[in-house]
């Protein structure tokens, strides 16, 4: 770390443009937030596996990234992981990257992980806050469950660290971007686990889960596959994402992959309504750091009420639809 | 074949816990179990082998002394053996030389299969797989919802449930894999199921026996540093109405009091 302001590399999670529908590429706001970070440590610099359209040049370019990296070959789509490792192997060996950030959710700890092993550095993952520090950056972690507060540095190799979504605020800090397409030579053993069909998912048209200000949960009390409307309804009078706990998705009431807690997703939403959600500590670990939490449930001694900003001891069927119509009637 | 599952022994998640002086977890001072989550490895394991995959079942644990209660689970709910690495320079280790002496256990013990679980429910950093296979050099097929083996053909097929789309991923073997919490519900052994895997061969390795020196690994060998761990300041308790038919209104006041609705 020669340079005073090395470069601080943010891997971007991006939606790829659909020709189909004609709608264009989009950067995942997560990424947007690590630029905010990387603008604490440096200079921030992206690096984009995949196609790069104007439109996502131009995003990256507004949140501070001078430099905007491109890798855009067949494989990294094509095989789990490995390629995007040696993308990043590839960017880091120019030399000038003080610090490396990746999302902490599978793809980008997993990718973190290997980059940490492939340079012989320190990783910190679940990162709900960094800031620069001496000696290089502090990475702040909720650990055991949500429970305790840790604070970390890396003393070795050039940093990896994985940040939580909602870490950091999305800010405007416009520079001219300036797109370097890099060439990687990817290793045979990067190629190992090939994707052989993807089958997308429908959309919701709902704010994606984990970076959404809203989120209204679903549980055990929810009761069934259709009691989930008056979850969905709370959450689009609120402009919210909808979640489920695990005994709701175990129960395949709602998908799995908005399944929230240590087997699913972390969230930390400005709002989090729980609903008919007990609040087990595998739970708790995956919305505690919501700012705001009201909870519904029947039962008075869940441990979700401890958490809740607002608890209200009652039937959710009869709650929920009383407060959407509460928000429209104020609204009118 | 042989299949190494990669088992840990962890602090019951119900249990409280505390840190020591040197900021690691105190292990000492709590109740430990096989991480639920690696359960659900070995589930796959027991029934790779039980739906007529000619394997040998191999567990692999690193920790303290008491880890070998991890292993004692695991081989009561099926396989054949198990490998613990134990030795006190392993101690304040971070993910990096974890997973170096782990790669070095594997290779110890030959594998053609690592199967893992999604993450420890401790350290929760879902990263060791995906570092085993970097060191390993072999394919990493981790998260997989379910899990096939085509013995004849060497490969590894699993399905994973991305956020957008759901994926299906081939490797050949040798490959590190690890699978989630819906590959399906772990056996609940049986009293003679226990006895017999407290019978089962556990071989214990030091770090020497796996040639990694002592100043590989350990907290003076850590690339991450722990500065302070302190509680979450508890939240403030809020308020809590019994629904009389109002709470909708009380509930609709608060949304917009704080800019919600």
């Amino acid at each position: 770390m020669s340079d005073p302001a090395p470069q601080v590399l943010v891997l971007v999670e991006t939606v790829p443009a659909d020709p189909a529908t004609g709608r264009s590429g989009t950067v995942r706001r997560p990424s947007l937030e690590q630029l905010t970070v990387a603008r604490r440590l440096g200079t921030p610099a992206a690096l984009v596996c995949g196609p790069a359209d104007d439109d996502v040049v131009a995003v990256l370019g507004q949140h501070g990234a001078a430099t905007v990296y491109v890798v855009d070959a067949p494989e990294v789509g094509g095989y789990l992981v490995g390629p995007k490792v040696d993308a990043v192997a590839a960017v880091v060996d120019r030399g000038d990257v003080g610090c490396v950030l990746v999302t902490s959710n599978p793809e980008g700890k997993e990718v973190g992980g290997r980059v940490a092993v492939r340079l012989g550095s320190g990783i910190v993952t679940d990162a709900v806050d960094v800031q620069a520090g001496d000696g290089g950056p502090v990475a702040t972690q909720a650990v055991v469950a949500g429970q305790w507060l840790a604070t970390s540095q890396v003393v070795r190799g050039v940093p990896v660290i994985a940040v939580r979504p909602n870490a950091a605020p999305v800010e405007p800090a416009p520079v001219q971007a300036v797109v370097e397409k890099v060439d990687v030579t990817f290793a045979p053993s990067s190629l190992g686990a090939r994707v052989v069909s993807r089958t997308p998912r429908a959309t919701t048209g709902r704010p994606e889960l984990t970076a959404a200000p809203v989120v209204v949960a679903g549980g055990r009390g929810v009761g069934s596959a259709a009691g989930f409307a008056v979850v969905e309804a709370l959450a689009d009078a609120l402009g919210g994402a909808v979640g489920a706990s695990r005994a709701a998705t175990d129960e395949s009431w709602y998908g799995h992959q908005f399944q929230i807690g240590q087997t699913g997703k972390t969230v930390a939403p400005a709002l989090y309504v729980a609903a008919g959600i007990s609040g087990a500590i595998q739970h708790r670990a995956g919305m505690q750091s919501a700012r705001t939490v009201v909870a519904v449930n029947k039962d008075a001694k869940a441990p979700i009420f401890a958490l809740a900003d607002l608890g209200v001891v009652g039937d959710l069927h009869t709650v929920l639809p009383q407060v959407v119509a509460e928000i429209a009637r104020r609204r009118a | 074949m042989h299949v190494v599952v990669l088992v840990k022994h962890v602090p019951e998640p119900t249990a409280t816990w505390s840190f020591a002086d040197d900021l690691t977890l105190d292990r000492a001072a709590v109740e430990g179990r096989l991480s639920e989550l690696d359960e659900y490895a070995v589930e796959q394991a027991v029934r790779l082998v039980e739906s007529g995959l000619d394997a040998r079942i191999t567990y692999l644990t690193l920790g303290p002394a008491k880890a070998v209660e991890g292993l004692r689970k695991a081989l009561s709910m099926g396989g054949d053996d198990g490998v613990h690495v134990v030795d006190p320079a392993v101690h304040g280790s971070d993910a990096l030389a974890t997973s170096l002496v782990l790669a070095k256990a594997l290779q110890h013990t030959g594998f053609d299969l690592v199967l893992a679980g999604m993450a420890s429910t401790d350290a929760e950093m879902s990263v060791l797989p995906a570092m085993l296979a970097e060191r390993l050099g072999v394919p990493q097929v981790t998260f997989g919802g379910d899990l096939a083996v085509d013995a004849a053909a060497g490969t590894v097929t699993v399905h994973r449930d991305g956020d957008d789309a759901t994926e299906e991923v081939v490797a050949a073997l040798p490959a590190v894999v690890s699978v989630t919490d819906r590959t399906g519900q772990p056996r609940y052994p049986s009293f003679k199921a226990i006895m017999a895997g407290k019978k089962k061969p556990v071989q214990t390795l030091t770090l020497a026996d796996l040639g990694v020196a002592p100043e590989q690994v350990g907290a003076a060998a850590a690339g991450v540093v722990v500065r302070s761990v302190a509680v979450r300041p508890p939240k403030q308790a809020g308020q809590v109405v019994v629904d009389d038919g109002t709470a909708a209104a009380v509930v609709a006041d608060f949304l917009v009091a704080r800019g919600f609705a």
